[in-house]
């Protein structure tokens, strides 16, 4: 695996307090929305271990579903779960900027573009409600 | 590879299919897994979880829903711990994260082609 970003003789890094993000609201804002891939990529962790118990039986899962009840647990996942919305709203909102969409000669409006992306996370979301709970 | 040429796009890639799955997908996994399942608001059985893991097309369904978002993680976390002052250890971060989202991943296909 090569560097990514090679270390180029000569390149300057300002020595920076490890608190520089929190001078300005919008650093803050920024750490935020990067932090909030720490919450996903535990809870994807903890839905793998979900998906291994259930290949072990009903009462592997049921002893894990049971473990999921802790106080300590739901806590996590209502923070987990905010974080996770704000990812998905960063994301959808630099869609707009990122992303542009033509329809024949006219550029569709940013907004829209974003809206789009909103309707579209509310579907697939409902969906997968719908295949999971009403189809069983 | 030639130099010059990094495997940036490459991760950079992933990272953005990765955010892509994340902020679809992961918000309703977390409220129905996290929250919804385990306080009782809606119950799914057993049996409907175990008929729906072996299916092919769920099995892919959750390998994209857990390893790619692994990817968005691997890439992020680098570069908040970059930002925040350890530039000295630019490759083994780099090492270390992108390393931790190739295990998952191995770990995933293990986990459902078992399952």
């Amino acid at each position: 695996m090569s560097e990514a970003r090679p270390q180029r003789p000569g390149l300057y890094y300002p020595k920076m307090p490890l608190t520089w993000w929190l001078g300005r609201p919008g650093y803050v804002r920024f750490m935020i929305r990067e932090l909030t891939s720490v919450f996903i990529a535990i809870f994807l962790v903890e839905l793998l271990v979900l998906v291994h118990k259930v290949g072990q039986g009903p009462q592997a899962y049921a002893d894990m579903v049971a473990r999921l009840q802790s106080p300590g647990w739901i806590v996590f996942h209502v923070v987990a779960l905010a974080f996770a919305l704000y990812h998905t709203i960063t994301w959808f909102k630099l869609t707009g900027v990122v992303q542009v969409v033509r329809v024949g000669d006219h550029k569709v409006p940013p907004s829209l573009v974003v809206a789009g992306t909103f309707v579209a996370w509310g579907v697939v979301s409902l969906i997968i409600l719908y295949w999971l709970l009403v189809r069983s | 590879m030639a130099p010059g040429k990094t495997m940036e796009p490459f991760w950079w890639s992933l990272f953005s299919v990765g955010g892509v799955v994340a902020a679809f997908l992961v918000p309703v996994h977390l409220f129905l897994h996290g929250l919804a399942i385990p306080l009782g608001w809606f119950s799914v059985s057993h049996a409907r979880l175990l008929a729906l893991v072996g299916q092919p097309l769920v099995k892919i369904y959750l390998f994209v829903l857990i390893a790619l978002p692994l990817y968005h993680w691997a890439h992020r976390f680098r570069f908040i711990l970059e930002d925040l002052g350890l530039h000295g250890f630019r490759a083994p971060i780099a090492v270390l994260c992108y390393g931790s989202a190739v295990a998952g991943t191995v770990a995933t296909l293990w986990v459902l082609i078992r399952v």
